[in-house]
């Protein structure tokens, strides 16, 4: 999939700093594919914007090349790069009608007001907004302003689309609605996109594949299931889902299995990446994937826990255990027949196996 | 009384709090009429009602009333007028009387001081030749068309004269004789001179509120301070610097004939004349045009201009199509502002204008002052008043007043 002559867009090293000091992207490497929907996900301030905004044009890297379609992009001013942008608070001009927006990338193109109007009504079609031409953005609620903007910034009819938290604004119902319409546009128009969200699970949702941005950086680009599955940094491991994290120090390692010594217990997990005898690590473990009462012969790794609390929540029981040094180990139990009558308090045994139980390399320090 | 208010509460419960409203504008209230709205209106009836001269003559007025106006009146007019006349001198308000008939018809004032002076001593059945005798005037009609017009308690004179017309003794409206009219054209430079200047407040001003509104919000205090100091400083002090500034021998010619760009004798005449007045009113009504433009600016998101560059257009579309549209309710109201306080503006173009830089409110200043003809000042007021009254009302029909944003 990662060949070059399909990439779209590429970040190389690009990083930047708006006061010279803070650096607020830190060399990046990125690639979009043709027709990708790529989705950034990160906490608030970890640099989503400003990489949108040096891919639109509107700001210039500190460092690094932007390329589109193998072009550098330096020279290039926002409206020669031909790239649609959805603003996070949608920018749709309050003066204009609808129509007026939807027209307006048209009008500066100089096209004639026949297939101007004709243009508008497909894009307004499109969008399901059918009859609201005349009607101010103000007239209008969140999801159709989202819809607005959505079919204007198509107006220029670009192969690539940036959207920044499209979805913020809306309620949760809404959100759904349009993540759906987000992507059926997305699919029936063959663009790329560049999505920026701080929520994972419309990231999920959405995404063929997601970058997680921690602080500027990337941690990790992949499938939404692979950054679940297979997450290999903590802070993605975390971000992504719930996960249970563990620090322990590596005793031996052996085919990709390690043995991890972690609150005086002595821990079997997958090491991703590669470590020696002493370095530490994190393990990461999912809740659903801790059993209660392990049978010996599928789960090597078998340990006595104390149940501090259990949350029923209908579907799972959640139970919070101390184990391996840790007294926030959770773990979620399907709620079905003969899940066993636990009560806090009570000793159990846990297990999990060493594959559900990733040793990844220590974030850096805040 | 509505059935779901408590019966006990009573009259009270009901306009309770709107009397306290009552009760707290009510100073303001009454500030306002006592020190502007009766003054105005005081004035305002002083340019069509004028009762001196009614009072003073009322009897020769009545018999004028019957008078044909083609030959000269009987004798009973005669015989009135000499008695009011003499009356009028004793309880010196001859004076006053015979300005107001001298405005009508120029020259009549030493006709009727004369008279009511001499008019003592020749008493005798033949009123009219001795009238005639004091002075020859009395023979003639338009004297006495002059006095039956400034009897008139309701007139529209002053406003006619405001507009350089005049009523003639056959009583249609016609120009004054061109060596009169002065106020027409004054009229008419005041209003080219405060449309140049909301025109170079507006693009002086517009730039610099988009600096202070897009600023980062240290930078835009700074700015805004510098903007408003205008305010702060006393006007005749910055009136006093921008003599300093422009005279002759002032800093900027000094500078210019120093640096060799003119000759000492070719001094640049930049003050007490039209380009001293515009340049420090300028400086005075800028703030006005800076304030209401940043404050709607500010309200623009600067994501709009993004947006237009990301949608194709280049800088100049962004700006007209996406930008400038948006600022229309600041440009109206700063706009608005800025020609209704320069068209009244009085005390800059008093201090820098010299001959040729003055304006319609120095005519009503001098009218009011040194001339007394506070009818015709009045009348000159009025006008200006319907005119920013007519400007508001077009400007209301074409965007709309509550569109307009001051802050
Ligand atoms: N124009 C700017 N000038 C100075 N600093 C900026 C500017 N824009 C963003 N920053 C800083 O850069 C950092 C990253 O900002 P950015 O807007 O890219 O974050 P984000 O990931 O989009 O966050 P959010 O989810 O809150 O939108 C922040 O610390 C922010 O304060
Ligand atoms: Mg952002």
């Amino acid at each position: 999939m990662a060949s070059t002559h399909n990439a779209h867009v590429e970040f190389e090293h690009v990083s930047k700093s708006y006061d010279g000091q803070i650096q607020v992207v830190r060399d990046l490497d990125l690639t979009v594919h043709e027709g990708e929907f790529l989705t950034l996900l990160g906490a608030s301030g970890s640099g989503k914007t400003t990489c949108l905004m040096m891919l639109a044009g509107f700001e210039a890297p500190t460092s690094g090349t932007i390329r589109i379609r193998g072009r550098s992009v330096h020279d290039l001013p926002p409206r020669k790069r031909g790239i649609g942008v959805v603003f996070q608070n949608y920018a749709l001009f309050p003066h204009m009608t609808v129509g007026g927006n939807l027209a307006f990338p048209l009008e500066v193109r100089g096209i004639d007001p026949q297939q101007r109007r004709e243009r508008v009504r497909r894009a307004l079609q499109l969008v399901r907004l059918e009859g609201l031409e005349d009607r101010r953005p103000t007239e209008l609620s969140g999801g159709q302003q989202q819809r607005v903007a959505i079919a204007r910034a198509l107006g220029v009819e670009p192969s690539l689309v940036l959207m920044d938290e499209p979805l913020g604004a809306l309620d949760r119902r809404l959100r759904e609605e349009m993540q759906y319409e987000i992507r059926r546009i997305q699919r029936s128009l063959g663009v790329t996109v560049v999505y920026v969200t701080h929520d994972q699970q419309e990231a999920m949702v959405l995404s063929d594949r997601v970058a997680v941005f921690r602080r500027g950086r990337i941690e990790q680009v992949a499938l939404p299931e692979t950054l679940y599955e297979e997450p290999e940094r903590p802070f993605v491991a975390s971000f992504i889902g719930e996960n249970n994290l563990l620090h322990g120090r590596v005793l031996s390692v052996e085919h990709d299995i390690s043995r991890v010594e972690a609150g005086g217990q002595i821990v079997q997990a997958f090491q991703v990446g590669p470590c020696k005898p002493g370095d530490p690590v994190t393990l990461a473990i999912r809740p659903e994937r801790v059993c209660l009462a392990p049978k010996p012969e599928l789960y090597s790794n078998r340990f006595e826990a104390d149940i501090q609390d259990i949350t029923f929540l209908g579907d799972h029981l959640r139970l919070r255990v101390a184990v391996c040094g840790s007294t926030d180990f959770i773990i979620k139990i399907p709620n079905i027949v003969g899940h066993g009558a636990v009560l806090a308090g009570d000793r159990v045994q846990v297990g999990w196996t060493p594959i559900d139980c990733r040793a990844l390399t220590p974030d850096e320090k805040e | 009384m509505s059935s779901k208010r408590p019966a006990d509460g009573g009259v009270f419960a009901l306009f309770g709090p709107q009397l306290r409203a009552v009760g707290l504008v009510l100073p303001l209230v009454a500030f306002i009429g006592l020190t502007f709205v009766a003054p105005l209106a005081t004035m305002l009836s002083r340019s069509v009602y004028d009762p001196v001269v009614a009072a003073a003559l009322p009897e020769t007025l009545r018999l004028l009333q019957a008078w044909d106006g083609v030959h000269v009146p009987p004798e009973p007019v005669f015989e009135t007028i000499a008695r009011e006349l003499r009356t009028a001198r004793q309880e010196r308000s001859l004076g006053r009387v015979a300005t107001r008939i001298n405005r009508v018809r120029g020259g009549l004032r030493s006709v009727l001081t004369r008279t009511a002076r001499r008019v003592r001593e020749a008493e005798g059945p033949a009123w009219r030749d001795t009238l005639v005798g004091i002075h020859a005037a009395w023979d003639d009609v338009q004297t006495w068309h002059a006095i039956r017009r400034a009897g008139e308690r309701f007139t529209a004179r002053h406003y006619l004269h405001a507009l350089d017309l005049e009523r003639r003794s056959d009583g249609h409206i016609a120009p004054r004789p061109d060596e009169y009219r002065v106020y027409v054209s004054l009229l008419w430079r005041t209003l080219v001179v405060s449309l140049s200047l909301t025109g170079l407040c507006l693009l002086l001003g517009y730039p610099v509120a988009y600096l202070i509104a897009h600023a980062p919000p240290q930078r835009a205090n700074l700015l805004l301070l510098l903007v408003l100091v205008p305010f702060w400083t006393s006007l005749l002090v910055r009136t006093t610097a921008w003599i300093v500034l422009l005279q002759t021998q002032g800093v900027i010619n000094s500078t210019l004939v120093a640096l060799g760009l003119i000759a000492d004798e070719s001094r640049l005449a930049m003050i007490y004349n039209m380009t001293g007045t515009m340049v420090a009113m300028t400086h005075v009504l800028l703030p006005f045009m800076v304030l209401p433009l940043y404050a709607v600016m500010r309200t623009i998101p600067r994501l709009h201009m993004s947006a237009a560059a990301s949608l194709g257009a280049s800088t100049i579309q962004a700006f007209w199509r996406v930008y400038w549209p948006q600022t229309l309710p600041g440009v109206g109201a700063g706009s608005l502002l800025v020609f209704i306080l320069a068209i009244g503006y009085y005390i800059t173009p008093a201090l820098v204008g010299g001959r040729s830089g003055q304006l319609i409110s120095n005519m009503i200043a001098y009218h009011m002052q040194t001339s007394l003809n506070w009818g015709l000042a009045a009348a000159i007021g009025g006008l200006l008043l319907a005119f920013v009254l007519v400007l508001y009302l077009v400007y209301d029909r074409l965007v709309g007043i509550e569109r307009m944003r001051l802050g």
